[in-house]
């Protein structure tokens, strides 16, 4: 019985974060076609789609330490959709590059991620990022087995390349990356310091 | 869509554009650079006749004085005619995309914040290097002077260009009348620096206030504008109202926006964005395809209402009124 109560509020909390991490897309959807995207429309859905990428990839870390200190271990059940969520919007960040900013022109492209280094920075963001996506089922769980773990902590990884590739590109104004970087750095020395695990595994 | 609409057009836009632009000076491509342009098959295809176009007064004179003069009837532009799509700029976009950090660093806090300056009255201090050092209120900086309508591209660094219609002096004209001694070599021009009327600058993006400048012989070219108006009407205070310069072949931060001082000096001036990022902005900030600034490439732009990019123009497309200023010059070195 309370497994049911259990399960259905797993289902209620997915929906919302479905909801959730989908509205971004649906309102820049809605803001392209209706001509809501200022002079430069390219420019702000490559804008907005990058931040949300980012900002999602800042929420997934946020999962450990949040479960540990709040004692709700079963929300690392909601860190897979927020991480793929987080993958979405970083390949449809990817996407309006290659296909509405240089539509396919594979020169350009290829040039820009060899000799454009907050491009080369954010293509490894996206290529991590990728791996881990496809790695992310249960199935590859069980094949990795320990090695999961260690692939996975990549995220850390991407989140600092999607944070750096960010920083690279802004002209004058650093604001916004700096926030991010500073969150995703605090929240890789609050996982490496693990407060909690002298706690608990030292019970054990 | 992606391609904006012209729904949101204003009556000034509505003059339909071939009588909107026999009606004005057209600036178009160069010999030079419909040669570098060849290369890309189609992209320019033979020009049409040169034509004529004489200096059209501005409805009212600058500075009400009363006289309206007409330029010499000698001064024409043979303007090229070209099949690529220069649309005017929408003016909603015109004044609604800026980068006016005094504003805010983003590209609507302009037009959200600009309203907090006051642009009358005006002074210019104008200094230096010249014969009577004086400050002038703007009306009367500009009373002699007849204003002209001038349709250019302008290309930000960012790889983002328009094409506006500009109303202003030109800037040459102002500079023979200020009497600049055999000293000054540069024209060093200054914006508006008041925290309270421009909330941007409260933060230090850059070192305010903003200075901006150009050799003696880039301010006497006849291209370079001294800017009041745009679309036929004043100056938006985004787009730097009262008073802002236009240089077409330089990347757009070389316009400077909203100017109270005009100084004429021996030394190259240190502009802001060279003294905020030296390896990435230069003083001369010639449009130019083949330097790249160094985190992203300069050889094409996305012009604003189109879907692809297309090739930067050596220049931005005025080579032929400008390359023989830098004759000699290493491009590369001197960005």
């Amino acid at each position: 019985m309370t497994v049911n109560i259990a399960r259905r509020r797993r289902i209620a909390v997915k929906s919302v974060l479905w909801v959730g991490c989908l509205a971004p897309a649906v309102s820049l959807g809605i803001a392209a076609l209706t001509d809501g995207l200022g002079a430069n429309p390219i420019e702000e859905i490559t804008h907005r789609t990058g931040w949300w990428a980012l900002f999602l990839l800042t929420v997934t870390l946020a999962i450990t330490p949040l479960r540990r200190l709040a004692g709700k271990p079963g929300w690392v059940r909601y860190r897979r959709l927020l991480g793929l969520f987080a993958f979405f919007y970083a390949t449809l960040h990817f996407l309006t590059y290659l296909v509405l900013d240089q539509f396919f022109g594979w020169s350009y492209i290829i040039e820009d991620i060899a000799e454009r280094p907050f491009i080369t920075v954010g293509f490894a963001a996206w290529l991590i990022l990728l791996s881990l996506a496809v790695t992310s089922t249960t199935g590859w769980i069980r094949r990795l087995r320990k090695n999961w773990q260690r692939l996975h902590r990549l995220i850390y990884a991407a989140a600092l390349a999607g944070g750096v590739h960010f920083l690279w590109k802004v002209k004058a104004d650093a604001r916004e990356p700096v926030i991010f970087l500073v969150a995703i750095v605090a929240l890789l020395l609050l996982r490496a310091w693990a407060p909690w695990k002298s706690r608990v595994e030292g019970a054990a | 869509m992606l391609i904006r609409r012209p729904d949101d057009v204003r009556s000034s836009e509505i003059t339909p554009y071939r009588v909107y632009m026999n009606r004005r000076h057209f600036i178009g491509r160069s010999a030079k650079a419909a040669a570098a342009a060849a290369l890309v098959p189609g992209l320019l295809s033979a020009c049409d006749e040169p034509q004529r176009m004489e200096a059209r007064p501005a409805a009212e004179p600058l500075g009400g004085s009363g006289g309206v003069r007409m330029l010499s009837q000698e001064k024409d532009w043979e303007s090229v005619r070209s099949e690529l799509d220069e649309s005017l700029t929408p003016y909603v976009d015109v004044t609604g995309y800026n980068n006016f950090y005094e504003f805010g660093t983003g590209k609507e806090d302009p037009a959200r914040n600009a309203h907090t300056l006051v642009t009358r009255p005006w002074t210019v201090e104008v200094g230096g290097e010249v014969a009577r050092p004086a400050v002038y209120d703007l009306d009367d900086l500009l009373a002699p002077h007849t204003a002209e309508d001038r349709i250019y591209r302008l290309r930000c660094v960012e790889a983002w260009s328009m094409v506006i219609p500009w109303t202003g002096i030109v800037l040459a004209d102002l500079v023979r009348r200020l009497e600049p001694t055999s000293k000054a070599r540069f024209v060093e021009f200054t914006t508006l620096k008041d925290p309270d009327q421009m909330p941007g600058q409260r933060r230090r993006v850059l070192d305010w206030p903003y200075v901006e400048g150009l050799r003696l012989d880039e301010a006497m070219n006849p291209l370079t504008l001294l800017a009041t108006g745009v679309y036929g009407e004043d100056l938006p205070n985004q787009n730097g109202a009262p008073l802002r310069l236009v240089v077409p072949w330089k990347y757009g931060f070389k316009s400077i926006k909203s100017i109270v001082k005009i100084r004429f000096v021996e030394k190259m001036p240190a502009t802001s964005w060279a003294v905020s990022a030296p390896r990435e902005y230069g003083f001369y900030a010639n449009v130019n395809p083949e330097v790249d600034h160094p985190r992203w490439s300069q050889a094409r732009e996305r012009r604003l209402g189109e879907f692809r990019r297309r090739p930067t123009l050596a220049f931005n497309g005025y080579g032929e009124q400008v390359a023989d200023l830098y004759a000699g010059l290493d491009l590369r070195r001197w960005f």
